[in-house]
């Protein structure tokens, strides 16, 4: 890469174990730091020396004590698990698809988790949160579906751009049948948190079913990860080389659907992170996706946790949705990608 | 000549049906809903003839929010239907492409900073509404051309920047939304799906002079369409200058949306469904086929609000939700055809 002119010859496929261990535990030393960054910062001051009491002798008298162990660390350890989630989620699915604009929020898949929300709120108001998620995964299924269906009854197949017409689309529909549904049930404000996205009322039983949803989905994409690897070279190639594509793609699908509705039951439509994260993991350690899908889930947690820490700043001391905040980082490159990618599509 | 003379005849059908149908959906929305006037009951208050409570709901709630469906409808049909002749583009939608978000967040921004809540908008914000809708408009579409330029503008790099664009605004609208009271967002977010619940006369003068204006104004354009329809290169052979007609006529397509998004919010869709659904009658000859657009625009618009005022009645929706479903569904059957 030194080389100016070999950017001109046909690049080799590469990867870069060395680059993909550093992000990997210099990633991982970051997201600790920004972890007890997001900690120490809001809306009331709490300096180091409480947190640190708060953890080794805490005192259930104390409010300080109370918001560090109660609101903000599950907070910080949520936006972190939802981040790699997504992250992770939209990994698979640009790498399954070959699609540069493949993710959560654009395939409709953060909408059908919305819509069944919504009528789980009408349906049974006092659900648990896991029967919520449970909902969640249904509506991610949902969204997947109709968005791979169009794409197969379509004559040409679903190339990039339809996807993310065919992700517009359900969108749409989806979110305003949720609208019509919050409207007449009187349950509007309830669903507009799902729509505006965030972790601020995360509570530690969030972080107790997020956590096992989220380590089975790592094991299973890192179990993957080389299947997903040579998939990635075609269909053909992969059917060629003697794998089981449409096992592996199944298998996949099921780990996206596992990954984001867990994330969206809890956080509600983060959007973007799952289409920006994989680019930039890919464009830093190269090809295989044993180091991507890790290094990947690390950088998103580093993303969602940045960004929640963020948006209490921004306007204290109200918050800004961190999906806000997510779409704002995420837009331009998507803007960058568009036009990269204009020419193929 | 023959053919010409066809195409008139058939046009003239075409929209003698929709006409029809469009007094028939007036007639039945007033027959449907918590005052209920029959159609003779009607006729009898047009002319002066009702009891004072039919006229009272006739004159200041039907009426306006009637005219007002049907203005905007055909202003975001036109919208459209011209975005997609001068783009070269079946799925350009004011809606999709960023400009009614634009729109949109303009309003809010002006809500936000000069008005103190929602509910009491002066009368002469109603009027300056539009002109500041339009200003957002204007730079959502200055934004989406500028970023989807690179040696020329291709469709599809347009509608993936026209959804970028769409998404920021979006954001932004939800940033500055939550900085208004509880009441106000509420009020916001059902005014930015599209809503024509709350409308009086003012409203139908705020947007009357900009439909009278523009959308004849685009229908003397109908050859200049015509020509740029066939593709710049033969557009310039036969002596068009591309560019500047292009211009123009991409002004009065976002004009028209941000003045509809100003009273109506954003209402998605419209714009991309009947230029196609008219195409397919008509034929692709703008002069025929831009005055049956903005009838079926129109026509959509007011049997969508019908339906939203009463399938979930007492609660209503949004019209811009129920136009959001019918056209959604459409265009995804267009995705799947494709």
């Amino acid at each position: 890469m030194a080389n100016p002119t070999s950017e001109h010859l046909h690049t080799k496929p590469t990867s870069r174990p060395i680059i993909a261990t550093v992000i990997l535990f210099g990633g991982l030393a970051v997201l600790v730091l920004s972890i007890g960054l997001s900690i120490l910062y809001g809306a009331a001051d709490i300096d180091f020396i409480t947190i640190w009491h708060s953890l080794t002798q805490f005192d259930p008298s104390s409010t300080s004590h109370q918001i560090i162990r109660g609101l903000r660390i599950p907070r910080a350890l949520a936006a972190a698990l939802i981040g790699a989630g997504l992250a992770m989620s939209g990994t698979l699915m640009q790498g399954m698809t070959r699609n540069p604009l493949a993710s959560p929020s654009i395939m409709g898949v953060t909408a059908g988790s919305s819509f069944m929300m919504a009528i789980a709120l009408v349906v049974m108001p006092q659900a648990s949160n896991f029967i919520m998620m449970l909902w969640a995964f249904v509506g991610a299924g949902i969204g997947v579906v109709i968005v791979f269906g169009i794409g197969s009854i379509s004559k040409t197949g679903l190339t990039p751009v339809k996807l993310a017409l065919a992700g517009t689309a359900v969108t749409a529909l989806l979110s305003s049948l949720s609208n019509a549904i919050a409207i007449h049930f009187n349950v509007a404000k309830d669903i507009s948190f799902w729509y505006a996205g965030g972790v601020s009322s995360v509570q530690w039983m969030h972080v107790q079913i997020l956590a096992p949803v989220l380590l089975i989905g790592f094991v299973i994409a890192l179990l993957l990860a080389n299947s997903i690897t040579v998939l990635n070279l075609g269909d053909d190639v992969a059917k060629g080389l003697g794998q089981r594509t449409f096992f592996v793609k199944f298998t996949g699908t099921l780990v996206v659907l596992l990954l984001t509705g867990a994330a969206v039951s809890v956080a509600g439509t983060i959007g973007f992170i799952g289409l920006v994260i994989p680019h930039i993991t890919r464009f830093l350690v190269g090809v295989d996706y044993r180091w991507i899908v890790p290094c990947s889930a690390v950088l998103g947690a580093l993303l969602l946790v940045i960004a929640d820490t963020a948006s209490r700043m921004i306007n204290p001391p109200f918050e800004t949705p961190v999906g806000t905040v997510t779409a704002l980082v995420g837009v331009p490159f998507f803007l960058y990608l568009a036009r990269r990618e204009g020419r193929g599509m | 000549m023959k053919t010409r003379t066809v195409g008139t005849k058939r046009m003239l059908i075409v929209a003698s049906i929709l006409i029809t149908v469009i007094i028939g959906t007036f007639l039945l929305n007033l027959n449907l809903g918590v005052v209920s006037i029959s159609p003779i009951n009607v006729l009898k208050t047009l002319f002066g003839q009702g009891s004072e409570q039919e006229s009272m709901v006739l004159f200041h709630f039907r009426l306006p929010r009637i005219v007002i469906a049907i203005l905007i409808g055909a202003a975001m049909a036109i919208s459209g239907a011209i975005l997609q002749s001068v783009t070269h583009n079946e799925l350009a939608d004011p809606g999709i492409i960023g400009i009614n978000a634009g729109a949109g967040f303009a309003v809010v921004l002006y809500i936000y900073l000069f008005q103190n809540n929602m509910a009491e908008v002066s009368s002469l914000s109603v009027f300056l509404l539009p002109l500041t809708a339009l200003s957002g408009a204007l730079v959502a579409a200055l934004l989406v051309y500028l970023i989807s330029w690179k040696n020329g503008i291709t469709p599809i790099r347009l509608i993936l920047v026209g959804i970028g664009i769409n998404s920021a605004f979006a954001a932004l609208i939800i940033m500055f939304q939550l900085k208004m009271d509880p009441n106000d967002f509420t009020r916001a977010t059902v005014w930015l799906s599209g809503d024509i619940s709350g409308i009086d006369w003012t409203y139908v003068l705020a947007l009357l002079p900009w439909v009278l204006i523009l959308i004849p104004l685009a229908m003397y354009q109908s050859n200049v369409l015509n020509t740029l329809q066939l593709g710049d290169d033969i557009a310039k052979g036969l002596g068009t200058n591309v560019e500047r007609h292009r211009l123009f006529l991409l002004l009065i397509a976002v004009a028209l949306a941000g003045a509809s998004v100003a009273v109506g919010g954003g209402i998605a869709f419209v714009g991309l469904v009947t230029p196609h659904l008219s195409k397919k009658l008509i034929g692709p000859n703008h002069i025929l086929f831009l005055p049956i657009t903005a009838l079926m625009g129109a026509l959509l618009l007011l049997v969508s609000d019908t339906i939203g005022r009463n399938i979930l009645a007492p609660s209503e929706i949004p019209v811009g939700l129920v136009v959001s479903l019918v056209g959604g569904s459409y265009f995804i059957y267009l995705l799947m055809k494709s």
